[in-house]
């Protein structure tokens, strides 16, 4: 329902949007999130929270808009950003720099945790320019691994100043995003239409496998794995098509899904209910793909409100239910599919999706929360 | 004195400097003819403030800006929401006119309404809580602006847009009054949230200030309790009350006619006057006064001066209880009269009053040039101007320097929007719906956005891409093609330059691949050529670093005979540059040794030939100097002979069988 969305103009364009992970045990939705700027002089990370109780309304409508707790400036466009746990951000800027921020909850202040000066860099890491943009970040606490312009590979330890591992001249072409397939094995897209997997442990500076998109390499901007079924993986490309990979068999999409007019910033499935996907674009669109209707056997953990563990925790998800993301036949239409911006303008560049809330946020200089998704 | 200024445009601002030069002099060179990148909007961004004491020289170098608040950080809001409303009004262009699209229109002009209302709400609460006193007073001065910006917009959204007829017009300018006078608001809040607001000493004051703003149902209420407390003229308030409660009111539908009204007017009218000239208030100089308002009687009305705190407040305290059916073209002769008697030659008129007066008066080109003039920038004439525009109000106007008015308004604005090293992007719409020049002024702009990232400048490339601005996509490509190969990344650079389609450009970093490899021995990037796909015929070279590399993986997957297949056909296809031929032969060489047979007759013959048109087109230019070249050929003739020697054995040995 988009009435339920609240909008707040912040006079910085938005890159990045990111929820603060909820602890373990926690039953309500999460309330606080991280935004990162880009293209202005001053660049900043910011912490807002939308969990004001004195905002809700009577009937428990949430009503206020997000409240800014704290900020800091950043050197550089925030070009991707990952909470690491709940007190420490790892960010990814175009100086080629990795900061860990740690929030201080106590007294409200953001603070430079631990730095890797040019992770990324071109031809010389120690001359006074030449960084290289760090284009995705990805955290599985206390690893990090980052990825750059420079076509390079960084694993990091949160506490450890050197590198666990730099796979130089990884890629050829810029390296656009890199996620966790595994706890040892990454995938990262790249801009000429790869889909690629890095074994950690190996030692071979190569990559363990490259799927690929047919005909025109069109490039890739971001990718996500399901979050029970590490064998499908979604990604986005410059042309706005949504490609579903199965990393077990083809080293082509199982499918093209064709939504966005322009490029696909960010492809995320929902953490708990996994049939449910959202990307969002240059176009200024934000899509939910649903493919959570027509599979009868399916229980729907919708509407339980909060995480459903029950869903995760038992391992019955086997062949017995073929996932709705490989099965699925576009052309019988069993994947609803929904914009949730109506009147588009500028580019959506970064959203997050934790239980029922979704947070986005855009060149407009908007970022926008609806805390009653489903 | 002497001195003489010299101009240098730029996209959006202009550098002024001094010179030295006489009145015949010319422009110094270096400051008038400097580098056109470095009066970028992006390398300058601050004023450069000369000292101004009377220094001689012609040292500093001013930089003037068009749009001075384009960057202030608050007004960010106001520029990013009202752009929204703007391509969203652009869009519902084709839905069909008629009354609906009235209130259409009306509907847009409330929603800039209230995002300037938003940010100014936003630059009051700064304003606030900022510590600096100099920053306070630059936000109450904004406060200010905006207020007077809100101010003008809601009247020429009565007067022009809404085009409210007699009647209903007066309820409407009723409404902006009460909307924008908030001087007195503190002063009502004040007296009733006393304890007894009856006993105030400012109690009549805000009685006053309800009737002069029409606000009766107000005003009846405070009365009551000053009535219940004086028991002896209980029957003076009775009448008073009755008197107001009676007023007449034009009505917003069509419930009552004009004529109906003025009959009910005229009848009230006598009543009052009847009651006054009686003496009935007599006993109370404010029951009077307020009687006296309700006549319209200008003095006792004027004598309320300070509560009205503007003429044109006064002017609509004037028209309610005198000409409640005022036409709207009637507007300018009590507009102009209470002007003038408000202010009492004491003081001219302030540009907003101008602004003001020139919309009572409809001239809507005089309050669009008036707020140019007025305003620091060019945000509110150019929305305005385009609503108007969408009005159909503004269409005979044309300038003479070619596009009309909004698209004038709008290309400014949008140029001061591409002069910001952040809001450039919001600039985008506007010039795409200026139909003369925006496409020209985009053009312009866009190609000085500075492409700090690969990211940026995929967005920047988005937009050229859209909207077919080819020389554009290819200069964005090209830089960024260059920037990856001064940063020795040939695969991005590639990349770029397919994107672009760039032919010329692909032959280049395909040369550097192949220099790589005849140097080092090795492809780099092989995940790059591996996959190049359809774009490999982008151009000839591509096409030969592909089918080269093609050449390797099939030997180096020991398919002999199909790897010796395409080797010959890259030179016979003249695919190869000649350049790269002796490489090709020196790579047959190994296949030639090979204990099978490989090439065929026909082909050794081909291979001979290749070999001997090479020598033969080296040795018209020059000499074989190199004496390992000499010697390669030698190797390569030898082997092509035993080559032949053996496949003629074996062919024939085959056709014989």
């Amino acid at each position: 329902a988009m009435e339920d969305v609240c909008a707040k103009f912040v006079s910085q364009k938005i890159s990045k949007a990111r929820w603060r992970p909820l602890p373990a045990a926690a039953l309500q939705p999460p309330d606080v999130f991280a935004t990162g700027s880009w293209d202005n002089e001053d660049n900043r990370i910011s912490i807002w929270s939308v969990g004001d109780l004195g905002n809700v309304g009577l009937n428990g409508e949430y009503q206020g808009e997000p409240q800014l707790l704290c900020d800091i400036r950043h050197n550089g466009d925030v070009m991707d950003m990952q909470f690491l746990d709940q007190e420490r951000i790892v960010v990814a800027s175009s100086t080629g720099t990795v900061t860990v921020l740690r929030h201080h909850q106590n007294n409200q202040t953001l603070s430079a945790n631990q730095r890797w000066e040019k992770a990324h860099y071109h031809v010389d890491q120690d001359s006074c320019c030449g960084g290289a943009a760090c284009t995705g970040v990805i955290c599985n606490n206390p690893e990090i691994v980052t990825v750059g312009e420079d076509g390079r590979i960084n694993q990091f330890r949160a506490d450890q100043k050197e590198a666990v591992r730099t796979i130089n001249n990884a890629d050829s072409s810029t390296l656009h995003a890199v996620t966790f397939l595994r706890t040892t094995e990454i995938l990262t897209v790249n801009s000429i239409g790869q889909l690629k997997i890095w074994d950690l442990r190996q030692q071979r500076n190569e990559p363990s496998q490259i799927f690929s998109l047919t005909g025109d390499r069109v490039p890739l901007h971001c990718v996500d794995r399901h979050p029970n079924q590490q064998h499908i993986v979604a990604t986005g490309g410059q042309d706005g098509m949504l490609s579903i990979w199965d990393i077990r068999q083809d080293t082509m999409p199982v499918s093209l899904l064709n939504a966005h007019e322009a490029e696909m910033w960010e492809v995320h499935f929902h953490p708990s209910s996994p049939d449910h996907l959202f990307t969002c674009s240059e176009d200024g669109s934000l899509w939910h793909w649903d493919t959570s209707r027509d599979i009868a056997e399916k229980p729907s953990f919708l509407h339980q409100g909060g995480r459903s563990t029950t869903y995760l925790s038992h391992n019955t998800i086997n062949q017995s239910i073929v996932s709705a993301w490989l099965s699925n036949d576009p052309t019988k239409d069993r994947m609803e599919i929904t914009n949730l911006i109506p009147n588009q303008t500028l580019s959506v560049n970064s959203l997050d999706i934790l239980g029922p809330c979704l947070v986005y946020g855009t060149d407009a200089e908007a970022i926008y929360v609806n805390r009653q998704l489903f | 004195s002497a001195r003489q200024l010299c101009f240098a445009w730029g996209p959006a601002e202009v550098l002024v400097c001094e010179t030295r030069f006489g009145r015949r002099g010319g422009c110094p060179s270096g400051a008038g003819s400097g580098s056109g990148r470095a009066r970028l909007p992006g390398a300058l961004t601050g004023c450069v403030a000369g000292t101004g004491e009377g220094a001689p020289s012609s040292s500093r170098l001013f930089v003037v800006r068009r749009d001075q608040d384009i960057y202030i950080q608050t007004l960010r809001k106001l520029f990013n929401e009202s752009h929204g409303i703007f391509v969203g009004l652009q869009r519902s262009e084709a839905e069909p006119a008629g009354t609906s699209r009235k209130a259409q229109l009306v509907q847009v002009s409330k929603n800039y309404r209230s995002v300037i209302r938003a940010c100014m709400e936003d630059m009051h609460q700064a304003a606030i809580s900022a510590r600096d006193p100099a920053l306070q007073s630059q936000y109450s001065t904004q406060v200010s602006i905006l207020s007077a910006m809100e101010l003008i917009w809601n009247l020429c959204e009565i007067l022009f847009i809404e085009a409210a007829a007699a009647g209903p017009l007066l309820l409407r300018l009723l409404d902006w009054v009460r909307l924008h006078v908030c001087d007195v608001d503190s002063m009502v809040r004040e007296v009733l949230s006393s304890e007894n607001p009856s006993k105030h000493e400012l109690f009549w004051n805000v009685v006053d200030i309800f009737v002069l703003q029409g606000r009766m149902d107000e005003a009846r209420h405070l009365l009551s309790k000053e009535a219940s407390a004086n028991p002896t003229s209980l029957n003076m308030y009775k009448i008073l009350d009755d008197l107001m409660k009676k007023m007449p009111v034009p009505s917003l539908g069509n419930t009552q006619t004009l004529t109906e009204m003025e009959l009910k007017w005229q009848h009230w009218h006598e009543e009052c006057q009847r009651y006054l000239q009686d003496g009935t208030f007599a006993s109370n100089s404010h029951m009077e006064s307020i009687c006296k308002i309700l006549l319209g009687d200008e003095d006792a009305i004027l004598e309320k001066k300070e509560l009205m705190t503007t003429w044109y407040h006064f002017l609509v305290t004037r028209l309610l209880y005198s000409h409640p059916t005022v036409k709207p073209m009637e507007l300018r002769f009590y507009a102009q009269a209470c002007m003038d008697v408000f202010l009492g030659g004491e003081s001219s008129p302030e540009p907003l009053d101008t602004i003001l007066m020139a919309a009572f008066e409809f001239e809507m080109h005089q309050v669009i040039k008036e707020c140019s003039i007025a305003l620091s920038n060019w945000w509110f004439v150019a929305h305005l101007t385009d609503l108007l525009d969408h009005c159909k109000l503004l269409q005979s106007h044309n300038l003479y320097f070619g596009s009309n008015m909004r698209e004038f308004l709008l290309l400014e604005y949008a140029s001061g929007l591409f002069s910001h090293h952040s809001l450039w992007q919001l600039g985008v719409d506007y010039f795409d719906h200026c139909p003369e020049y925006g496409r020209v002024y985009l053009e312009l702009h866009i190609e000085r956005i500075p492409l700090s990232t690969e990211q940026k400048a995929l967005k920047v490339l988005r937009i050229c891409e859209q909207r077919q601005m080819h020389a554009q996509v290819r200069s964005i490509c090209k830089i960024m093609a260059m920037k990856a190969l001064r940063n020795n990344r040939l695969g991005s650079a590639l990349s770029w330059s397919i994107r672009a389609k760039d032919a010329a450009f692909a032959t280049l970093i395909s040369d550097r691949f192949l220099k790589d490899y005849c140097e080092r021995g090795c492809f780099s990037d092989l995940d790059l050529i591996d996959n190049l796909g359809p774009s490999m015929l982008l151009s000839d070279r591509l096409t030969f670093l592909g089918k080269y590399r093609e050449f390797h993986r099939l030997y180096g997957e020991k398919r002999f005979p199909e790897a010796a297949r395409l080797l010959l056909m890259l030179m016979t296809a003249h695919i190869a540059p000649c350049s790269f031929w002796m490489t090709l032969l020196t790579d047959a060489l190994p296949l030639l040794e090979q204990k099978e047979v490989i090439f065929s007759a026909e082909q050794t013959y081909e291979l001979m030939r290749c070999l001997e048109d090479l020598t033969a087109a080296k040795s018209d230019k020059q000499k074989l100097q190199d004496d390992a070249e000499t010697m390669k050929v030698e190797m390569l003739r030898l082997a092509l002979a035993r080559n032949l020697a053996r496949v003629i054995v074996e062919e024939g040995t085959l056709e014989g069988s």
